[in-house]
């Protein structure tokens, strides 16, 4: 246990960084050629006209045309209704509908779903995954997520946190996640992965992992993707494959508690079923995936149920057409 | 071979063309200077942002004054003489305005997206333009993104640039967002100033009558209207901005006015100020109000010729790209610099939806003209081809 504290400590001094830690873009865009490394950007998205033009141009602008930081700039749309794609065409990215990647696996819905397909359909060595409602969005986004696996051959998966602009006191800065971390996932991590709770943020959407990587590991389509990948790679490859970064500030849509709770439900069924994949909890009873919420109205109160059933994409390496392609 | 405004007007088209190759890079230029608020006096973030992209580009002076203008110096080939292309960084939003910039496929839109964000992106953007289109400048380009242009500001960064600047400076052009076919030589004289009545916050017997201030305001507001304006020269009297009082049940204790008023005259300009100064002491006489007034910005009318060369030459390049000038004084940076004796003229980059509201929109396609336009002009001014003879 002290063993543990200590190592989570120093992989805490020595894995944390600031996006200003690191050289120029120019700088990492010249030692990404020296390393022959190739790098893709996936956007995945649903319903994102309003934000998804400016990050494309400010992202294509900035680490494609001014600097050569990325080789490809996908977006993986899950069939928005509204013009995501054609804006996103018409700046430039790469657009694909999710449901025509690997056909005959046919189609699942929610943004894991997307980012699987994304290991498959772009490229790169490394694949950056950001999402497509970043408001303040800025290249420090990309490239801040990129230098330590430009810099450091051993680090495999690099996670972004951000400043959350609550209430600051004095001069502690608010840290750590939102509602959903800080109530559901570190007590969790505190219980079963301790080792994992040295991350601020674990649920944030933002990460660059390297392909080989992505391909071992599973993708639960919606929820609990992230708490899922940071428990899998933490058993692949130990806590010091991972790094985290400070991005600043991260303006994006906030979310309603009743949705929230949602997610955590999600959540909480893909950590059991890591729980038991890892051996490290006795049998549990069938769960069903149904999530009971109260709607009321004067003094009637109303049920709804919500059918949040976790389903599971295996690891790339185990479809054939990817081993097809890239092996 | 002595060089002709028609070897320019020929290639227009190849200038548009090379102007959508850096498309992405002005859009996000654009998006990373329009999102940081610039209120006049509050416009050093914004500079620093043009800073950034200045240096990445490899320009020599970057630099910040004493009153945040920005400024970098593109060297030309040469270097004999100096241009000066100017674009203000200031905006008319306050810090409180969401400054979040969307993107469409056909246009940006924002708060001040295209006064001025579009002028300084397209500073910050000259290189890779001028690059793309294979153009290799004679002369130094000055870039210089003046600070404190718009209301109370006065002009007072470009003033306090042109008056320590110590390189010759042969021509300017002033670039705006909106609207494209501007063209700008000439300005009005102008004076603004702001009426402030106040009465006593305490009902006073010995002031009777001073009991609310938008009253006696709108007393001096009524005379102003009176005043008699010649239609030659042609003047003007705005009155821009009024506020006054705190809530619908309380007596006003003060309340203000800020106008201008626009001549082609200074001494038109000087008259009707000595008439309303005149107003304001006999309405706070009678009234028992205090009643003051102070100038504070104040412009000079001047100007170049319409059949000066850059006028000329700036005229058909946009004839000749299918856009129609649209002549109209300027009480903007271009006075200060045509008050320095530098032959100037300001014109629009691209046409431009809701001006000044909070969802300005500025048009993608037709920025692309603007440039071709833009880089036709600095090449015409290069050239040689506007310059007066003597």
């Amino acid at each position: 246990m002290m063993d543990s504290a200590m190592k989570k400590g120093d992989w805490l001094k020595n894995n944390t960084y600031h996006h200003s830690d690191f050289p120029t873009v120019a700088e990492l865009a010249e030692e990404k050629r020296k390393q022959g490394l190739s790098i893709s950007l996936c956007i995945p998205s649903l319903n994102e006209e309003n934000t998804i033009g400016k990050e494309i141009v400010l992202l294509r602008s900035e680490l494609m045309i001014r600097h050569k930081l990325l080789d490809e700039l996908a977006v993986i749309d899950s069939g928005s209704s509204d013009s995501t794609r054609e804006v996103a065409r018409s700046f430039g990215a790469d657009v694909y509908k999710s449901s025509e990647i690997l056909p005959k696996e046919g189609e699942m819905k929610g943004k894991g779903e997307n980012l699987w397909k994304a290991i498959y359909q772009l490229e790169g060595d490394i694949i950056l995954y950001l999402d497509a409602d970043i408001k303040n969005i800025h290249p420090k986004f990309a490239y801040g997520l990129l230098a330590p696996l430009i810099l450091r051959p051993e680090i495999k998966y690099v996670k972004a946190f951000y400043e959350r602009p609550l209430i600051m006191s004095g001069s502690v800065r608010p840290s750590g996640g939102g509602r959903v971390t800080e109530i559901l996932v570190r007590p969790l991590f505190s219980l079963f992965f301790p080792q994992l709770t040295a991350f601020l943020q674990p649920l944030s959407g933002e990460y660059a992992v390297r392909r080989e990587v992505l391909e071992q590991i599973s993708f639960p389509v919606g929820y609990g993707v992230e708490t899922s990948h940071l428990i899998d790679v933490l058993q692949l490859f130990g806590l010091e494959a991972f790094a985290q970064v400070d991005l600043d500030q991260r303006v994006h849509r906030n979310q309603a508690t009743r949705d929230l709770g949602k997610m955590a439900f999600g959540i909480l069924q893909t950590f059991l079923k890591r729980l038991k994949k890892h051996d490290m909890i006795a049998e549990l009873p069938e769960t069903g995936a149904v999530l009971r919420q109260f709607q009321s109205q004067g003094t009637e109160h109303r049920q709804v149920e919500h059918d949040i059933p976790v389903t599971e994409r295996p690891p790339m390496l185990e479809v054939e057409a990817y081993r097809k392609k890239f092996k | 071979m002595v060089p002709e405004l028609e070897d320019i007007t020929d290639v227009l088209q190849e200038y548009r063309s090379s102007a959508e190759t850096v498309k992405e890079i002005l859009l996000s230029n654009l998006v990373t200077f329009g999102e940081v608020p610039a209120p006049t006096f509050g416009e050093r973030r914004r500079v620093e942002e043009v800073q950034h992209v200045f240096i990445d580009s490899g320009l020599q002076n970057c630099s910040i004054d004493d009153l945040d203008n920005g400024m970098a110096i593109l060297p030309g080939a040469q270097g004999e003489r100096n241009l000066l292309l100017i674009a203000h960084a200031d905006t008319m939003f306050s810090e409180k305005v969401d400054h979040t910039i969307s993107l469409q496929p056909d246009r940006a839109v924002g708060p001040g997206v295209a006064d001025n964000s579009l002028g300084l992106a397209v500073l910050a953007t000259l290189p890779q333009l001028l690059e793309a289109a294979n153009i290799r400048i004679k002369d130094n380009l000055i870039l210089l993104t003046p600070t404190r242009g718009l209301d109370k500001g006065n002009l007072e960064g470009l003033r306090f640039f042109l008056k320590h600047n110590r390189l010759p400076i042969s021509a300017g052009i002033c670039v705006e967002g909106a609207q494209l076919g501007r063209l700008s030589f000439s300005c009005i004289g102008m004076l603004r100033g702001e009426i402030v009545c106040s009465v006593p916050e305490e009902y006073d017997w010995t002031k009777f009558g001073a009991t609310n201030a938008i009253v006696s305001l709108n007393e001096v507001i009524n005379r102003i209207l009176e005043v008699s304006l010649p239609t030659r020269p042609r003047t003007k009297i705005v009155l821009g901005r009024i506020e006054g009082g705190t809530s619908v049940n309380s007596v006003p204790t003060e309340a203000r006015l800020q106008f201008e008023i626009r001549s082609e005259s200074a001494r038109i300009i000087e008259s009707v100020s000595r008439e309303i100064d005149a107003i304001i002491t006999e309405t706070a006489s009678h009234s028992g109000a205090q009643i003051h007034w102070a100038v504070f910005a104040r412009r000079r009318p001047t100007g170049i010729p319409f059949s000066h060369p850059l006028v000329r030459a700036t005229t058909r390049i946009m004839e000749s790209l299918n856009v129609t000038p649209r002549i109209a004084p300027s009480t903007s940076e271009l006075s200060t610099v045509l008050g320095h004796h530098i032959p100037a003229v300001t014109v629009g980059i691209t046409r431009v939806e809701r001006l000044n509201r909070a969802d300005e929109a500025a048009l993608i396609e037709p920025v692309f003209t603007g440039l071709a336009q833009l880089l036709a002009i600095l090449k015409a001014i290069d050239d040689g081809l506007c310059h007066e003879k003597r």
